[in-house]
């Protein structure tokens, strides 16, 4: 199933964000018997946690001498192996495996007033993957903090849900995070219909209730910094360049819980979109392998199916049901292969449907013939390849049926390698 | 890994709106039938056959040359056929074979493929095509000679060459109405203005061409027209005179949309077609040719790429 053009091509077409009218139960995923987790470095042998090792609930793993990087032990068990793991654009992760053993024993390491030191040291891989080194940067203070009760995708509900069913613990993250933070603002971004679930949570002192408008791509980070702040990111600018750091409800909720409990949670929530687009919501451990989603919720797979992680307009699709979920999978999607759009090699025919409905005012078809050629300097330099906020929208609606929006990317990973490598060109001369 | 599976692994956006080349095409020549319908009632089964051998000689001429060149066969996107079709529509219903052949010929190699076939092509094919007929045979385009044997129960002659010679006197036996319903002679598809609204409205509703584009054509028609007749009401046309004849309707509606030599920004549309309605009427009131839609088209699809550089600063600029 997927949203056709209209009948009335005239009009630009609209997206709402998912609404979560009532809040449903989410679906307890078992323990798995085995987990796999990421660490963002790239393999290096002899790592400090070896095969063998016993690990538990909570425990946090840093592999590498003089690298800060870490993943938290979503388990009690026996550490398998210790691999190098190739993700999206030929990221190098390092990926552990964990053999989940009978009783669970949780990790005590983590207790105390809270403070952005002791967060930074042990709530890094919570639920919600909260970018607390943004808040630590000498360099780019932090004034405004974003908590976005809303997703960033279609068809995914997994922060409405935290508001609803965690209000509790997003207020006291919320608190927390302006407290650690040293900001002056904390805003609470929400769809119109949580509005009133909200009274709740806006009733942490000196947080600002906003509104997200409903439809798509209103929650990328860029459009709410236009909409809600004013504030008009530079083109290629992250908001932390801007003073603003944005956190999702689920982070807010994992620092929360995390303070008050004095357990590092370990159990993401997410949103289980099936092949016949109804959704449920899901709690699964970090590290299950989405297969043991889809056994416990009845979703069979086939050959030529398409399994996503996020949404259907920024996610990414895996090969394998034995990927692990991560910190911040906010959702996983099965579209049966009946349904899966696939790209042509046609060329672009000037249609200009990217350009009307691009919502950063670039000019898409232009800069694709740029980035398709190479010639990714004239693309940034001329077509505004940095102005792009990644919503996807120009490859939904492209009539030849490119891949624009990969093209983009591509461009813009391409580019940042070729200037970094000049860069330190330059430095060594 | 374990998975035996295979699953589809691609890139985001895992959701497309289901338009494609192919529809868009076969909706634009949808859209262009009823104009061509009317051709055929008038013009019977002379016109059915130029029609009928443009659109498969402009789909050969697509084969052949993916063949020659190597490249994969693109007939099925309904470009070739289309190219075709608005090609017949713009010639008279006498045209002789071996024109329909030279002029696909023309419209599909020289006009679109040799540039990288679909979206490379700076001009209109067909307007490449006709233009090029009209400087090497002329005569096929004077209208009232080609048409010399039909009688048709309306004035045989062309209105245009009338109103360049004659002045306005002259094609008062025309009722704006009966141009809008076709009794004019002219290109088999061309004449019926109102079959070519219907069919340019449903193609704007639709979202397959871009509005801008045709309605500052027709205005930039309008207006210049109007401005010329209260100069000389005796010798210039007035304004709806210019909508209903020649090549105005097709032109703005199927001719000047073309996807590949327009632009696409909202500013550029507006000049573009301004440009072309002005120079349109230009042409036709003071220039050497009666009906100067076809240069004018070719003019502003050159400058096109210079207009499209005039686009809203983007996000974050
Ligand atoms: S993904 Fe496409 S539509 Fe979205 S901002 Fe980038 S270029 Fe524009
Ligand atoms: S939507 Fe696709 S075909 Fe149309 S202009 Fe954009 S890139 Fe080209």
């Amino acid at each position: 199933m997927m949203v056709k053009r209209s009948f009335f091509g005239l009009a630009k077409p609209r997206f709402a964000y998912e609404t979560l009218k009532d809040k449903p139960e989410a679906v307890k995923i078992p323990v798995p018997k085995k987990v796999t987790l990421f660490l963002k470095s790239p393999f290096e042998p002899n790592p400090l946690v070896q095969t063998g090792d016993k690990v538990k609930t909570g425990e946090k793993l840093s592999l590498y001498k003089g690298n800060d990087e870490y993943v938290t032990s979503s388990v009690t068990g026996t550490v398998t192996s210790i691999s190098p793991y190739t993700g999206d654009f030929g990221k190098s992760y390092t990926a552990i495996a964990i053999d989940v053993a009978e009783a669970e024993e949780q990790d005590d390491a983590f207790k105390g007033e809270p403070s952005l030191e002791k967060a930074r040291d042990f709530l890094a891989f919570v639920p919600g993957a909260p970018s607390l080194n943004s808040l630590a940067d000498p360099e780019k203070p932090i004034k405004t903090i974003v908590v976005c009760g809303i997703d960033k995708d279609l068809l995914m509900a997994t922060n409405p849900y935290i508001v609803k069913a965690r209000t509790k613990a997003v207020n006291d993250g919320v608190s927390i995070l302006k407290k650690i933070a040293g900001a002056d603002h904390v805003i609470m971004a929400m769809p119109q219909y949580l509005m009133k679930d909200a009274g709740a949570v806006g009733g942490a002192s000196g947080v600002e209730l906003r509104e997200v408008s409903d439809g798509y791509p209103a929650a990328l980070p860029h459009i709410m910094m236009k909409e809600m702040l004013g504030k008009v990111l530079p083109e290629g600018n992250r908001p932390e360049d801007m003073e603003v750091c944005f956190f999702s409800a689920e982070a807010a909720a994992s620092i929360g819980s995390a303070f008050y409990e004095e357990q590092v949670p370990v159990t993401k929530t997410l949103t289980l979109i099936k092949k016949d687009m109804s959704k449920i919501l899901v709690e699964a451990r970090i590290g299950t392998p989405i297969r043991d989603i889809f056994t416990a919720c009845d979703v069979s797979t086939e050959q030529g199916d398409r399994i996503v992680l996020g949404g259907p307009m920024t996610g990414v699709s895996v090969y394998a049901e034995d990927y692990p979920v991560q910190p911040d999978t906010d959702a996983v999607m099965v579209q049966a292969n009946a349904d899966v759009s696939l790209v042509s090699d046609n060329p672009c025919i000037n249609c200009g449907d990217c350009v009307r409905i691009c919502p950063a005012r670039i000019q898409v078809s232009m800069l694709v013939r740029f980035c398709e050629a190479g010639e990714y300097e004239a693309a940034a330099d001329e077509y505004d390849l940095y102005a792009c906020i990644e919503c996807g929208l120009c490859s939904f609606v492209c009539v030849a049926g490119m891949p624009v929006f990969q093209h983009i990317r591509l461009a813009k990973y391409e580019l940042d390698r070729i200037r970094a490598a000049e860069e330190e060109e330059m430095e060594n001369a | 890994m374990l998975s035996q599976k295979k699953f589809i692994v691609s890139h985001a956006p895992f959701w497309h709106d289901g338009s494609r080349i192919c529809e868009r095409n076969h909706q634009i020549m949808l859209a262009a039938l009823p104009a061509l319908i009317a051709g055929f009632c008038y013009y019977g089964p002379k016109a059915i056959g130029v029609a009928a051998l443009a659109v498969s000689c402009a789909m050969l001429w697509e084969l052949l040359f993916n063949w020659v060149a190597k490249r994969p066969e693109s007939v099925g996107d309904g470009n070739a056929a289309l190219i075709g079709m608005l090609f017949a529509m713009l010639m008279p219903a006498t045209t002789p074979w071996w024109a329909v052949v030279t002029g696909t010929f023309i419209a599909v190699i020289i006009g679109k493929q040799i540039y990288g076939g679909i979206g490379a092509n700076p001009f209109s094919p067909p307007a490449v095509a006709v233009a090029i007929m009209m400087l090497s045979w002329d005569r096929m385009f004077d209208f009232d000679e080609m048409l010399l044997n039909y009688e048709l129960g309306f004035p045989m002659i062309y209105p245009l060459t009338a109103l360049k010679n004659f002045g306005v006197d002259a094609v008062s036996d025309f009722s704006l109405c009966g141009l809008l319903m076709g009794r004019q002679i002219g290109g088999i598809g061309s004449t019926f203005g109102l079959g070519l609204i219907i069919g340019g409205a449903y193609l704007i509703i639709r979202g397959f061409i871009r509005w801008e584009i045709s309605v500052s054509f027709l205005a930039g028609v309008f207006i210049t027209a109007l401005l010329f007749n209260f100069s000389d009401p005796v010798k210039y046309g007035g304004p709806l005179f210019h909508l209903f004849t020649g090549y105005t309707l097709i032109g703005a509606f199927f001719l000047a949309t073309d996807d590949s030599s327009s632009p696409v920004n909202f500013i550029p549309m507006l000049l573009y077609g301004a440009l072309g309605g002005v120079m349109t009427v230009v042409i036709r009131n003071i220039g050497v040719y009666v009906d100067g839609v076809i240069f004018t088209l070719l003019i502003i699809n050159l400058v096109n790429p210079l207009l499209d550089k005039i686009r809203p600063k983007a996000l974050g600029k």
